[in-house]
């Protein structure tokens, strides 16, 4: 068996070094901290040399999302990557491929906002990613990624979800994950599908009309209302199959559990050493990490809330996640939120007195 | 003479072309859209590049083109569609790609990726329809309308303090490193019509021949818009549009 090859690197190069390795065919981007290593990574590597994958900068991360549409349209597996106020001006492009039902991968490395905030770590895109920071109703899905190892094996995993259900795969990072090094398995590599791949794959896609086919037509207009909402319930019944089928998540010593750490992405993994110092006290806390984030585990919350006596969310923003917390208990037992703003990162002692406070 | 005895090869003088399909056109009649989407039609044609085709639509009235011209099309967001030509050449680089849009999208809205994708000599074909006002919102100020002209937003005639000056897209163009082929044409005439099908296949040529980004300007009417019969529109073209947008190529690199 070939040894598996471990490397030391951030989170951005990881991103880059799956894209290529997973058979992806075009990354279009723009640079903005702290995310540009993905771009760069990219551009000194060459794929264009070895696997034939396009990399090009775009003029800005309106035309970069307009690319990625173009290249969705056409069937081939194509991605960017942005921070934040990157990713608000994507927002015209996303709501497009949703309504175009296009399959891509958008990789967000958050910073702290709102407007040009600031380039240290935040997770205040959460509202943004979840519920839709585009106009019209539809959903994202989205996995958060904790680790190094994560942000390589998401991009892979996010693909193989948005070529599945054809709809648009957001990795939400954040500065912490995307710049922080670790050691990672890089998955194996896997070749890009040919061109005759392609159109059995997509039969969909905009690849040029032959004989025994109708024109491909890649639009999200319909001007008929009848025919809009028909098109607006397929999306819906096209989002209910995605949230019975693909929620994913972690629970770390909830068994015995009487309180619940809530927390995703870099605060799951602050948390956890929260956990491990309250569980030396003798505190009982366990943890939830949604890897989903839509869809959102909310059954597994839901079940949790009937065993415990409440949960701490903890994210690095105002208060976004907590919101889809409390919907799934539903009341039953009290939801805390504890979070840093405007790019602070806690220490595990500030979730440490947080839960506490709340069981006090 | 019978009537099958008409319909000989020998006497045919005017065909349809096979890739424009029967769907009724959504444009006012006198719209020079019709006529310029029948040349496209006939070009790729002619190339034998049907299978090989793909459009990107605009926002604008020509957003249904793809209902009338059978092949693969991509509808794109308001002034985007350079955008998406550029990732599809790149990704299909076989393929005939070409953009279709109208002059608020191409000049206005999508001014940073016409120029960009034009700069980057993307081995595309964007066709601009010029006539100088917003068609499918209700006859608004374009960026390419006359000063002095009338339109909704400028009911009083577009005034250079108010409303800044008419953009010569074109001409811009023709200065990017990356154009290889930039002309203004018309489609009021028969002669007029028969340029622009030869500017149309010659920038289709260019592109998949990989010689860089072609504009393909036509100065267009919209009768609608300006308010005016067809015929008067194709006059008042004439007199007015044309000494300020002057027909021609403005650059053919070899």
């Amino acid at each position: 068996m070939a040894k598996e090859e471990v490397v030391l690197m951030k989170g951005n190069e990881a991103i880059a070094h799956a894209a290529i390795r997973c058979g992806c065919d075009g990354y279009f981007g723009y640079p903005i901290t702290p995310q540009s290593e993905v771009l760069e990574t990219l551009a000194i590597l060459k794929p264009w040399e070895t696997t034939g994958m396009v990399v090009l900068q775009a003029e800005s991360e309106v035309a970069s999302i307009n690319m990625v549409y173009g290249g969705a349209g056409c069937g081939k597996k194509v991605m960017t990557s942005s921070s934040s106020p990157g990713v608000s001006l994507m927002q015209e492009g996303i709501s497009y491929m949703a309504g175009a039902e296009l399959p891509c991968l958008i990789v967000n490395v958050q910073r702290g906002g709102p407007g040009l905030g600031t380039i240290q770590p935040s997770q205040a895109d959460y509202f943004q990613t979840v519920k839709g920071g585009g106009h019209g109703d539809y959903r994202l899905i989205t996995l958060a990624p904790n680790s190094v190892q994560e942000m390589a094996d998401f991009v892979g995993l996010s693909f193989d979800l948005a070529f599945k259900y054809r709809n648009p795969a957001v990795i939400l990072a954040d500065g912490v994950i995307g710049q922080m090094m670790e050691k990672v398995v890089l998955p194996p590599i896997k070749p890009r599908r040919t061109d005759e791949e392609v159109i059995a794959e997509c039969p969909w896609a905009t690849t040029g009309k032959t004989k025994n086919r109708k024109p491909n037509i890649i639009t999200s207009l319909e001007l008929k209302p009848d025919a809009m909402e028909i098109n607006n319930l397929r999306f819906q019944a096209k989002y209910k199959k995605i949230e019975e089928n693909e929620v994913r998540f972690e629970e770390i010593m909830c068994d015995d559990a009487e309180y619940i750490i809530v927390a995703f992405g870099s605060q799951a993994r602050i948390g956890q050493k929260a956990l491990e110092m309250l569980r030396e006290e003798g505190i009982k806390v366990g943890m939830l990490r949604p890897i989903t984030l839509w869809p959102f585990p909310t059954k597994v919350i839901d079940k949790l809330a009937d065993r415990v006596k409440s949960m701490l969310v903890v994210e690095i923003n105002a208060g976004q996640m907590v919101e889809d917390v409390r919907l799934a208990v539903n009341g039953k037992i009290p939801v805390e939120h504890f979070g840093r703003l405007g790019g602070i990162v806690p220490d595990p002692d500030e979730i440490v007195e947080a839960m506490k406070k709340m069981i006090k | 003479m019978t009537r099958n005895e008409i319909i000989k090869p020998e006497n045919l003088v005017y065909k349809k072309p096979t890739l424009m399909n029967d769907n009724h056109m959504h444009y006012c009649p006198g719209c020079s859209h019709g006529v310029v989407h029948k040349l496209v039609a006939e070009i790729i044609e002619e190339m034998g590049l049907r299978e090989k085709a793909i459009g990107i639509s605009p926002v604008g009235c020509a957003v249904f083109i793809y209902n009338y011209i059978d092949i693969d099309w991509q509808e794109a967001a308001h002034g985007r569609a350079p955008a998406l030509a550029t990732a599809i050449k790149r990704l299909w680089p076989d393929r005939l790609v070409f953009t279709y849009q109208g002059d608020g999208d191409l000049a206005c809205i999508g001014t940073a990726e016409t120029i960009h994708a034009l700069n980057r000599g993307e081995n595309i074909t964007i066709i601009f329809i010029n006539n100088a006002i917003y068609g499918m919102t209700g006859g608004q100020m374009a960026p390419t309308t006359l000063m002095g002209m009338k339109t909704a937003t400028c009911p009083y005639g577009r005034d250079p303090q108010l409303h800044g000056y008419p953009l010569k897209i074109a001409d811009i163009a023709a200065q990017l490193e990356g154009t290889a082929y930039v002309t203004r044409q018309s489609v009021d005439t028969v002669s007029a019509i028969n340029k622009t099908k030869r500017a149309i296949r010659h920038a289709f040529e260019n592109s998949m021949e990989g010689k860089g980004s072609n504009l393909v300007e036509v100065v267009s009417t919209c009768n609608s818009g300006w308010k005016m019969s067809p015929v008067k529109a194709n006059q008042w073209m004439k007199e007015n549009m044309v000494p300020f947008y002057p027909l021609g190529d403005l650059k053919d690199k070899k």
